[in-house]
């Protein structure tokens, strides 16, 4: 125990002599987070459109109206000829083009199929399926609107009656499907990782380019007594970290903190048992610093991408369902965001947790294990 | 409790296919000085290295303390102090932050350190400099201080690697009282340096080269079993011209020039005296003084090398200092 405490003091006393170590711990994870959580936003809004309305008839303006008034696009231009929209699509003007062909009008009219073109930017996929989605369902709105008035026409003769399914959908806990609300505790297990991570990693493999482990390991001190002499500081560091990204998401960003602080607590408690151990673990293997950072971002960009940051593990092919089981950040993740959005309670986090927290005692052992008290 | 702090036999370390230390045995007596001589590359190191169990021997067994190396590293780390060649304490610690950090590695309780604290400021002599960042320290005082944080637990043998490496001679002189004064409380010192006039602080010396170990003794005995016949330091004028004459002459084994004297050695001291005056004399040489000398450690470490190992023009230069 004395020898853990002398090693958490010389830590601190460090961290604290590292004037430019200091400001970048605790500024960085505030700039990160108001930064990604502007940026993370998969919300499409205003999608830039170009419109080549050929027919020019009222049908065709009210159609158009449709579009441009749902919020979700906003006009560019508006071109006379086909072949003008290709420049807009060409230079990223515009990411969407409508056409209505000459005859729309005239089609409605004579009660024919009003074809329209609506060409999508495909390069951003994920934002060209929003657009096109909302673009069928405004197309979808528009001809049912006018199914509707020509059968109120025909029902006014004594014609049939129109018979309507009326799906009232109501989203619960994230009521306007705010992805920010999905983002921001996403964000949160980011910068939890990346600095801790970051920080571990250098721990022991700073003191070995120092010449400084070779008088540690000379000493009596036990492996699994410099591990968590380590360990410690970095853990207060995180949480503090925690601490301040949780009160930037709740008053800047009005994010919803409705779970137990208690439990958001513990969940990053057993978070960075993952990512300390595998930051030190990295430290124990690597010769250099250099090597510890290349080997850290290595398994970083994996964490991020196979824990659903932003790939949904259930859109993930199978294979790569069950290598997330492996992964920490998946865990996490589903429960900072089950915590702070839903409000749930340890009888929905437990099956969540408890795999974290092994994975993480695992991952801890395996880098006491991996500590020698030699030189070669 | 043995009655060698250190027991060494047939110690060997390969790294890959070149052999650091090849099969090297001795043993340390408690509380002597024992100097472990050689030039740079010559296995001093990493025969200190695996005495402190921080390298596996790839052969061969040690124990320090009475612990073996192999089977209680721990233990054996518990007794024994050890100062690395490069400097190993915290740069970004202070003096006595360091020393507090060390005292707490080693298991000390607040009060022991604080009651070692100043009795390591006044050895390494950095009363006053307390709050000091260890890297604003010059050379001489971060050897003494990382000196004083190897000793702080007061372990019963303390390693010191090359300890007065790249310092001036004045703190090696100071260095050298220090661990006179160490000694002298009781402690076993083993002591690695290729400064050959620091061998003459030692009790006992082991000379290594290429990984062998070539000659071992005290001071006296290396030099007086080493070179039998006596030599004679010859102040004359024209020494260099005396030289040549003297190098034709039978009754000369060998001869150099150091400064602007020579060394003569001679199969029999007055009879060489006599041969010698007669010779220069001959010569309209003027004679000024002879005196019986004994041979410097450097003649013998040269001349160990040059007569224990295969002759190699990098094995004997190298071996100056």
């Amino acid at each position: 125990m004395k020898a853990i405490l002398s090693i958490v003091h010389k830590e601190f006393l460090q961290l604290r002599r590292d004037r430019r170590l200091f400001p970048l711990l605790f500024l960085s994870p505030i700039l990160q987070l108001l930064l990604l959580g502007y940026a993370a936003n998969l919300d499409v809004r205003n999608i830039p459109a170009v419109v080549c309305d050929q027919d020019g008839s009222a049908a065709s303006r009210e159609f158009i109206a449709g579009f441009l008034n749902s919020g979700y696009f906003s006009v560019r231009a508006r071109v006379g000829r086909l072949e003008a929209i290709d420049a807009y699509l060409d230079r990223g003007l515009a990411s969407t083009a409508f056409v209505i062909p000459r005859g729309f009008g005239d089609d409605l009219a004579g009660g024919r199929p009003g074809k329209v073109m609506i060409i999508a930017d495909g390069v951003e996929s994920q934002t060209a399926t929003i657009g096109v989605n909302y673009s069928t369902m405004i197309a979808k709105r528009y001809a049912q609107r006018l199914l509707l008035e020509r059968l109120e026409r025909v029902q006014g003769r004594g014609g049939i009656r129109p018979v309507q399914v009326d799906a009232r959908v109501r989203v619960w806990y994230n009521p306007e499907l705010k992805s920010r609300n999905f983002m921001i505790p996403g964000v949160l297990g980011l910068i939890l990782m990346v600095m801790t991570i970051a920080l571990a990693s250098m721990g022991i493999v700073r003191e070995k380019e120092a010449g400084t482990m070779e008088q540690l390991i000379v000493t009596p001190i036990r492996p699994h007594q410099l591990i968590v002499g380590k360990l410690l500081p970095f853990v207060l560091i995180g949480l503090v970290e925690a601490a301040f990204v949780l009160a930037v998401a709740a008053f800047w960003f009005v994010v919803p903190v409705r779970g137990s602080l208690g439990l958001i607590l513990l969940a990053c408690l057993a978070f960075m048992l993952n990512t300390l151990g595998f930051g030190l673990l990295i430290s124990t293997i690597s010769r250099t610093q250099q090597q510890a950072i290349f080997t850290a971002i290595f398994f970083i960009m994996p964490m991020i991408l196979l824990g659903g940051f932003v790939i949904p593990i259930e859109s993930m092919p199978p294979f790569f369902q069950a290598v997330s089981r492996a992964i920490p950040t998946r865990y996490f993740f589903t429960m900072i965001r089950g915590l702070m959005i839903r409000g749930a309670g340890w009888p929905e986090i437990w099956d969540q947790m408890l795999p974290l927290a092994a994975l993480g005692a695992f991952v801890l052992s395996l880098s006491i294990a991996r500590f020698r008290k030699k030189l070669d | 409790m043995p009655a060698n702090a250190v027991e060494v036999k047939s110690l060997s370390k390969r790294f890959g296919a070149f052999t650091a230390v090849d099969a090297v045995s001795f043993s340390v007596e408690k509380g002597e000085i024992f100097g472990f001589l050689g030039a740079n590359g010559a296995g001093k190191s990493t025969t200190i290295r695996m005495l402190c169990a921080l390298l596996d021997p790839t052969s061969g067994t040690a124990s320090v303390g009475g612990f073996d190396i192999r089977r209680e590293p721990e233990k054996v780390k518990r007794s024994i102090g050890y100062m690395s060649q490069r400097f190993s304490l915290y740069d970004d610690l202070t003096v006595a932050e360091n020393i507090r950090f060390f005292g707490g590695a080693y298991g000390l309780n607040r009060g022991t350190v604080a009651s070692r604290l100043p009795w390591v400021l006044e050895m390494a002599g950095l009363r006053g400099r307390e709050g000091s960042l260890a890297r604003t320290l010059s050379v001489g005082w971060k050897q003494r201080l990382a000196l004083g944080c190897a000793v702080l637990h007061e372990p019963g043998i303390v390693f010191l690697d090359e300890p007065t490496g790249g310092v001036d001679p004045a703190s090696r002189r100071r260095f050298w009282e220090l661990i006179n004064g160490l000694s002298e409380q009781g402690m076993t010192i083993f002591v690695t340096t290729h400064y050959l006039d620091e061998a003459e602080y030692c009790n006992d010396i082991r000379l290594i080269h290429a990984g062998r170990i070539v000659a071992g003794g005290s001071p006296t005995e290396l030099k007086t079993a080493a070179i039998r016949h006596p030599i004679l330091e010859v102040a004359c004028d024209r020494p260099v011209e005396a030289l040549e004459i003297l190098q034709k002459e039978p009754w000369v084994v060998d001869t150099s020039i150091f400064g602007l004297s020579l060394h003569v050695g001679v199969g029999e001291e007055a009879e060489g005296r006599r041969l010698l005056a007669d010779r220069l004399g001959r010569a309209g040489i003027a004679v000024r003084r002879v005196d019986r000398i004994m041979p410097s450690l450097e003649d013998v470490f040269i001349h160990e090398i040059e007569t224990n190992a295969a002759p190699g023009p990098a094995a004997a230069g190298e071996a100056k200092p």
